[in-house]
């Protein structure tokens, strides 16, 4: 292990600690049974077979959106849409699902491709448009995330509305085209595998093929990039397609998954959540996963702290908000890391005089 | 009808009302932009402000001293992004998207704890700044409806522009500004810290972006509902990217915006959905945004050719 990879390692475990200190802060400083209530927040996912369960659900649809997010940002692009590309993977699943009569095993599939599709032209529209006109994507994209939600609510409440229903939800999706768990007593199901193979897939497109090599080039520099020849329009481009291709499926697939009706009335947040996971995984699709099922822990430690004591799930947000500051903070640690690469040139050195 | 509803004094006066939380905080982006730092925590610290003013206001029995303490709110956390910007070499983007996240977690638990409530802060006893109604100009046919009976923070807004435009152009603080934004190492070759001139710049930004903030809880609406920034901070940053980072720039595109969400408030009321009729704001914004960096590359390629 080289000194780098050390140094990066030991500053995450250390970002993520100072933001749990903090957090436990604001709970002795708010709560009335904090220690209760903090011991839930760590333990209780492990308290039971379902809650675990708990923490596999919710790993799902993060790990598409935090690999969706590597790859876009891999480009050096902050394209923000993703979080409108998996509403719309959900709301087009929805649709497509309920007007579609394909068979059993196709039907799924061929739902959530769908989804990937339309989640992949969300994404496309902010950076064709600096393509075009040389605007701003991050602007761009975060109408986008508005738009669709405008929009997917006039398609839910006009044309995919339930109204035998109470609330404003859609048609219940064919059984037929549901994910049906696959541990019992769990909510588990298939997309777990399909999220898991996206993450490895999006590790193999940017670490071993020469489109991601070109990728992560025209990210770390981009007048580098095009003085070497590459095409750093189109090799952007293809990281926002395929960054919203995942967004979109990763919504086609929670929603068949983990709802049986559309009922996404306000943004959900997967896009911001997918920056802490890319930041954390230093946007290498591989420790994805692993980012994912740490913030899955949190989530469902928080909402199960929430339900049995007085604090508030929404203090996960803050900590994620600082864990975000501390990690991309170049100068946190810095000093340390000086020593560390210092003390490893003077080994070098002393093992060269050696000879 | 709906033509005439858009042709009355009544529209433009709720358009001016509708642009007043978005001026604010376009005039905010405008000062960061100028000096070289995108703020794109605008969302953030007006989430943050429209919670503190309902509490401060409440506190202080009075409008006036709880915009003043909120306006200090927003100034610390604009100092705050420089802090982490300047001096923890955070990006700038990730640094402002931990602190939107922050507010959209801080301002529920503290609304919590204030109030017990959930979602709303309808148990705080919180004051509103007034609307008055001009001498002289109310009487004036059209133009008096326009403008008279609107909120002081509204008028304080266009005096804002007034203000942020002679700050800017025509103080030496203003040129130092524009002069880091323009060329870093130029400015610190003559003696101008960078970083010195960034800071206040983001300070002034927190301050009126929380100004803007303020007015969504305390004259807009009267009461805190989470989310109640609802992307306008967003909008805010592409109103002034698309003003050319000016005071007037940004105020002549924020009325466009402002505009865009009256015109929404009222066919809300009408036949259209108004689901569809809530995406104009951000249908104007991403449409206007295109075409203005379409003229301004255009531009750019003409000059580089001659």
């Amino acid at each position: 292990m080289n000194s780098n990879t050390k140094y990066n390692i030991l500053r995450t475990v250390l970002s993520i600690s100072i933001a749990l200190l903090i957090s436990f802060g604001i709970i002795f400083l708010t709560s009335k049974e904090p220690v209760k209530a903090i011991v839930q927040l760590l333990t209780g996912p492990l308290q039971s077979q379902r809650r675990f369960g708990n923490v596999i659900e919710a790993m799902i649809p993060l790990i598409f959106t935090g690999t969706g997010v590597s790859i876009m940002f891999a480009a050096n692009e902050i394209n923000l849409a993703g979080e409108g590309a998996f509403h719309l993977g959900g709301l087009v699943a929805t649709y497509f699902a309920l007007n579609t009569a394909l068979p059993a095993g196709l039907s799924p599939l061929a739902t959530i491709l769908v989804a990937g599709l339309f989640g992949m032209i969300v994404t496309a529209i902010p950076a064709i448009l600096k393509i075009k006109t040389e605007s701003d994507v991050l602007v761009s994209s975060l109408m986008m995330n508005y738009l669709i939600l405008y929009f997917s609510n006039y398609v839910l409440s006009n044309i995919l509305r339930d109204p035998k229903a109470g609330a404003v939800v859609s048609f219940a999706v064919p059984s037929v085209t549901q994910f049906s768990p696959i541990i019992s007593g769990t909510r588990i199901h298939v997309g777990l595998f399909i999220a898991i193979a996206v993450a490895i897939l999006g590790y193999i497109f940017m670490y071993k093929t020469k489109i991601g090599y070109e990728l992560r080039i025209t990210g770390e520099n981009r007048d580098f990039a095009r003085y070497s020849g590459i095409n750093v329009v189109k090799i952007t481009l293809i990281s926002q397609l395929l960054g919203g291709f995942i967004f979109g499926i990763g919504g086609g697939v929670e929603l068949l998954g983990m709802y049986n009706r559309f009922t996404w009335t306000s943004l959900l947040g997967y896009g911001w959540d997918a920056i802490i996971i890319t930041t954390l995984a230093k946007k290498n699709p591989i420790y994805v996963p692993f980012a994912a099922f740490f913030l899955a822990y949190l989530r469902t430690g928080a909402s199960i702290m929430s339900r049995s004591t007085d604090v508030v799930t929404e203090i996960v947000i803050i900590t994620q908000g600082i864990i975000i500051l501390l990690v991309v903070a170049e100068q946190f640690l810095s000093k340390y890391r000086h020593k560390l690469v210092a003390k490893e040139a003077k080994a070098e050195l002393m093992e060269r005089e050696g000879e | 009808m709906i033509v005439d509803a858009i042709l009355s004094p009544e529209f433009l006066n709720n358009t001016l009302r509708a642009t007043t939380p978005i001026l604010f905080a376009a005039l905010a982006s405008a000062i960061a932009s100028k000096s070289g730092v995108v703020n794109m925590a605008l969302e953030g610290i007006m989430l943050f402000a429209a919670l503190f003013g309902v509490i401060f206001s409440a506190a202080f029995q009075s409008a006036w001293l709880g915009l003043l303490a909120t306006m200090v709110v927003g100034g610390f956390i604009g100092l705050f992004l420089a802090f982490a910007v300047l001096k923890l070499k955070t990006d700038e983007i990730l640094a402002a998207i931990a602190i939107n996240l922050i507010a959209n977690g801080a301002t529920i638990l503290i609304l919590l704890f204030v109030s017990g409530d959930r979602g709303i802060s309808s148990s705080i006893n919180s004051l509103t700044i007034p609307m008055v109604s001009l001498p002289v100009i109310e009487n004036i046919p059209f133009i008096g409806t326009v403008l008279s009976n609107q909120n002081i923070l509204t008028y304080i807004s266009l005096i804002m522009v007034v203000v942020v435009h002679i700050f800017l152009y025509k103080t030496p603080l203003g040129l130092q500004i524009r002069a880091v934004g323009e060329n870093k190492d130029a400015a610190e070759s003559v003696g101008i810290s960078p970083d010195r001139i960034r800071y206040i710049s983001l300070i002034l930004s927190g301050v009126l972006a929380s100004m803007g903030g303020f007015f969504l809880s305390g004259g807009y609406m009267t009461r805190f509902t989470t989310g109640m920034s609802a992307g306008r901070g967003f909008i805010a940053l592409a109103a002034s990217a698309m003003g050319g980072n000016t005071p007037i720039g940004s105020f002549l595109v924020s009325l466009l915006f402002g505009a865009a969400q009256a015109i929404s408030n009222i066919l809300q009321l009408g036949t259209l959905p108004h689901e569809l009729v809530q995406m104009l704001p951000y249908l104007t914004t991403l449409i206007g945004l295109g075409i203005y960096s379409y003229s301004r590359m255009k531009k750019r390629q003409r000059l580089m050719g001659r």
